[in-house]
Order: structure tokens, then C-alpha cells, then sequence
């Protein structure tokens, strides 16, 4: 089980309060553990990646046990912490905009 | 009796104003997506209660929301705007090319048959349309790929596809506009395009008269005189008498020819509204004095409006989306500033009254008139 903090604008946006935990299959990497959120809450597809690119929204950072993950292979393996529950997977959007 | 629901989209959240037919007494309701970008709101001709809303910000992207209970509660539907094979490149401000790529809604316009059916104006130029309520979007690509694309160029707000007018008498006849390529129309339902901007001149472009490369701000028409329209262009007012093959300048006696908004009475289709504003840089009215013209021989002889609007220290903007009229009896004529301010007048501009002051800037406003 994978916990997802998301920002506030989009836990409005999906309609939840708290965490969202996600069930992912497979290695919990970027890019399982995003399409895992957009496929049960599809209102968040586009919010976080380019529909077309896929690439993170610039405004938009992952971060979780203390690491910025945002620049990482989308593809590549997140911590061991994240990947069993222990530790939270953070979305985090820039402190910015008037 | 008569309603009038009126819909604001703001920097920060849409707003919905409603009032009966007198529109003395207005109930406030908002902000709807609090610290959302909305840059337009706009009802199904049809239905009245299917609502579509754009809503973006720069950490999330592009948004649409649909709501089927005249704004009481809405759904986000698609948000995929892709274009349709190779984007290909425009002109950049520097004249260099520059990759197509989606930025966000600016305009919404539901058809006027069928509330399942609606167009998309977006940023960098083009038009989408869905025919399922906004669950899945297609680009009108034929618009995109009229062999000027490549020479299309940002405004100073980017180059976005900001005005779609459909045809109340001709249901395969579209008219957009794009700042800054110009205006454009569609006789076969969006498949193919033909610029239509002659009789323009922009002195700021390399060629004044090109066939693309103009700034149209806005183009207004009367639903009973559909090759009438009336075009507030980044300098000029203009008119076409002939569904935009030929425009005609039309500023007259205005103190100035710069603007954004312009819009059309409800039963009088010679009567005319803009609100000039200084530019090009500052983008406040002349004198700071925030004043309507109104003209009743459809341009060139205008009458200032400004009964109960500040005629002093004021020095807001009203941008391109944001007037709209009812058609009740006595038209209501209605718009909103970058200053938060709704101003609506019920009696076809003579007088003008705040219905709120303190919203976050107006970007859009559109109105409807519910029985």
C-alpha cells in the first residue's frame, strides 16, 4: 500500500480528506504510483504530467523520506519506506503565484 | 417571473450573481474553485442549467468542469486537450518559430442546438470541440493547419483562440478570433477555414493589410443579423456588413479606438457598446474616468455612458470576455473589471449600478436570461 499526500487544490479536486492510499502492482516507481492515483481518481490525469509528454508539471515537485524525488527516473525505484506504507509519497506544489 | 443568472469567472475563483427581472437585489453566490484561474462560464442555450467552466492555474494545468444544475454543483470533465498529428510552429514575439503547445482554455461556446455539444477556444491557438458534454475533445484541426499557422503571433496574453460565434441561421457557419492572427470563418463546420480580415489595418505588423497577423480583441454579433458583426480590434472598432469578407472602420467620435469587449443590444441590433481604454501600455480608461459608449447607428457616432460609474481615480481594465447583455425587456447590459468590479446597467446602459466591488480581477462575464 502506497500513502499519497496530495496539495490542497487537488484533494479538493478528487474529493478527498487526508491521505489517499493507493494499491500499486508491480516496483512502486513515479510512474506506477502516478497512473495508480489518475486511474482511481481520473479528474487528476493531466494535473501532475503533460497529457502528451508525461513529463511533471514544472510547478510540481515529489518529494518523500527527506529526498526531492522530482528529478529521478520516472521509472526508477521509489524508497523501500514508500513502497510498504511506511513512509508518506508527497505531491508538493510550488510556493508561488500571486 | 424573469431571472437573471449572471457568471463571473475571475483570477481566483468563478462567481455566480442572480437577481429577478428588476435586477435591484442580487444574491452572491462563491467563490466556486477558490484559487482557480476562470477564465470563462458559459450556459447551453438549450439548457440552461448545463453549465461549462474553464478553470486552470500554472501548478496544475487545465480544467473543465460541467455542471448540470445551473452551477449548484459540478463534475470535472475531460481536461485532454490534444492537437491533432504534428503541432508544427508558430511565430514567436522575437519572429522566430515557436512549438505549438496547449495553455489553457480561454473560451467556451456551447452549441446552440444541443447542450451535449460545445466548442473550445484555446492557448496556443486552436478550436476544440466535444460532442459528449466535455467527456472527450477534438481539435477542428482544419483551423490549425490553414497554411498561415506558421505566421500566427502571441499577443502581449498569449496567442490564444479567445472569440467563437456560431451562426443562429446557418448551423454550419462558425466565426473565431484569434489575437493576433485575426479572424477567421468556417462554412462547413470547422472542417476548412478562411481568414477574414480585409479591410484591417494594424500599422504595428510589417505588412498593415496582411491576410493574417491582426489583433482582434473581440467580435460581437446580433443573433438576428448574423453577417453583421462588430469587431474591437487592438486599434479600431470595425464592422462588416457581409459575415466579415469586408470590414469597415467604424471608432468615429470614440476618444479612443483601443479596447477589449464590445457587445450588441439584445433587440436592437445597430445598438453597440465598448469601453475604450488607453494603451498601449497603460490599459485603464482615458482620464480615469471608466466610461461605456454606446452607439445606436451600429459605430461611428458613439454617446458616453456614465451614470454610476467612477469618473475619477479609477484605473481598471475590462477585458475581452467580460461584458454580456440579458434580453429581458429593457436589455441589461453587464460587465466586469480587472478591479473586481460587476457593473450592471437594466436599462440598456443609461444607468449603471456595482452589483459587487471587491471580486478578485474579472476575466469573464456571461449572462443568462431563465424564465
Amino acid at each position: 500500500m502506497i500513502r499519497v499526500e496530495l496539495p490542497a487544490h487537488l484533494r479538493n479536486l478528487a474529493r478527498v480528506e487526508g491521505e489517499v492510499q493507493l494499491e500499486v502492482e508491480g516496483q512502486a516507481t513515479l510512474n506506477s504510483v502516478l497512473d495508480a492515483l489518475e486511474a482511481r481518481y481520473p479528474m487528476l490525469s493531466g494535473t501532475l504530467r503533460d497529457h502528451v509528454t508525461r513529463q511533471r508539471r514544472p510547478f510540481v515537485r515529489f518529494f518523500a523520506c527527506q529526498e526531492d524525488l522530482s528529478h529521478q527516473s520516472a521509472d526508477a525505484a521509489l524508497p523501500e519506506a514508500v513502497a510498504t506504507g511506511a513512509e508518506p509519497f508527497l505531491v508538493v506544489g510550488a510556493i508561488a503565484g500571486g | 417571473m424573469s431571472k437573471v443568472r449572471v457568471l463571473v469567472g475571475t483570477r481566483k475563483g468563478a462567481f455566480v450573481l442572480e437577481s429577478d427581472g428588476k435586477r435591484e437585489q442580487w444574491n452572491i453566490s462563491g467563490p466556486h474553485f477558490a484559487g482557480w484561474e476562470m477564465y470563462h462560464i458559459k450556459g447551453s442555450p438549450v439548457d440552461p442549467n448545463r453549465l461549462y467552466a474553464s478553470q486552470s492555474t500554472g501548478w496544475f494545468g487545465q480544467l473543465i468542469q460541467r455542471s448540470n444544475d445551473g452551477g449548484k454543483t459540478w463534475e470535472p470533465v475531460d481536461n485532454k486537450f490534444v492537437y491533432d498529428g504534428v503541432a508544427g510552429t508558430h511565430q514567436w514575439y522575437d519572429g522566430t518559430p515557436h512549438p505549438w503547445e496547449f495553455k489553457r482554455v480561454w473560451h467556451l461556446e456551447p452549441s446552440l442546438t444541443d447542450p451535449d455539444t460545445v466548442y473550445a477556444g484555446v492557448e496556443d491557438a486552436a478550436l476544440f470541440r466535444s460532442a459528449d458534454g466535455g467527456k472527450s475533445w477534438q481539435e477542428l484541426s482544419g483551423l490549425r493547419r490553414h497554411g498561415s499557422g506558421p505566421r500566427w503571433q502571441p499577443g502581449a496574453g498569449g496567442m490564444c483562440l479567445h472569440t467563437v460565434i456560431l451562426d443562429p441561421k446557418n448551423s454550419a457557419r462558425i466565426f473565431i478570433a484569434i489575437s493576433a492572427a485575426g479572424a477567421f470563418r468556417s462554412d462547413d463546420s470547422g472542417q476548412t477555414w478562411q481568414p477574414i480580415n480585409r479591410g484591417l489595418h494594424s500599422a504595428q505588423i510589417p505588412e498593415p493589410t496582411a491576410e493574417v497577423g491582426h489583433c482582434v480583441h473581440h467580435i460581437a454579433m446580433h443573433r438576428s443579423r448574423p453577417n453583421v458583426l462588430f469587431m474591437q480590434k487592438h486599434w479600431d472598432v470595425m464592422r462588416s456588413d457581409d459575415a466579415g469578407d469586408n470590414w469597415q472602420e467604424v471608432s468615429g467620435n470614440l476618444p479612443t479606438d483601443f479596447g477589449f469587449v464590445i457587445d450588441v443590444h439584445a433587440h436592437e441590433p445597430n445598438t453597440i457598446y465598448v469601453v475604450p481604454i488607453k494603451s498601449d501600455s497603460e490599459h485603464f480608461p482615458p482620464d480615469g474616468a471608466l466610461r461605456v459608449y454606446r452607439s445606436r447607428a451600429g459605430g461611428n457616432e458613439w454617446e458616453p455612458l456614465t451614470k454610476g460609474l467612477p469618473q475619477r481615480d479609477c484605473y481598471v481594465n475590462v477585458l475581452r470576455d467580460a461584458m454580456a447583455v440579458d434580453s429581458l425587456d429593457s436589455c441589461g447590459v453587464y460587465f466586469g473589471t480587472t478591479g473586481g468590479q460587476v457593473y450592471a446597467s437594466p436599462d440598456a446602459g443609461d444607468h449603471w449600478a456595482p452589483i459587487v466591488r471587491d471580486l478578485p480581477a474579472v476575466l469573464s462575464v456571461e449572462v443568462q436570461t431563465l424564465s
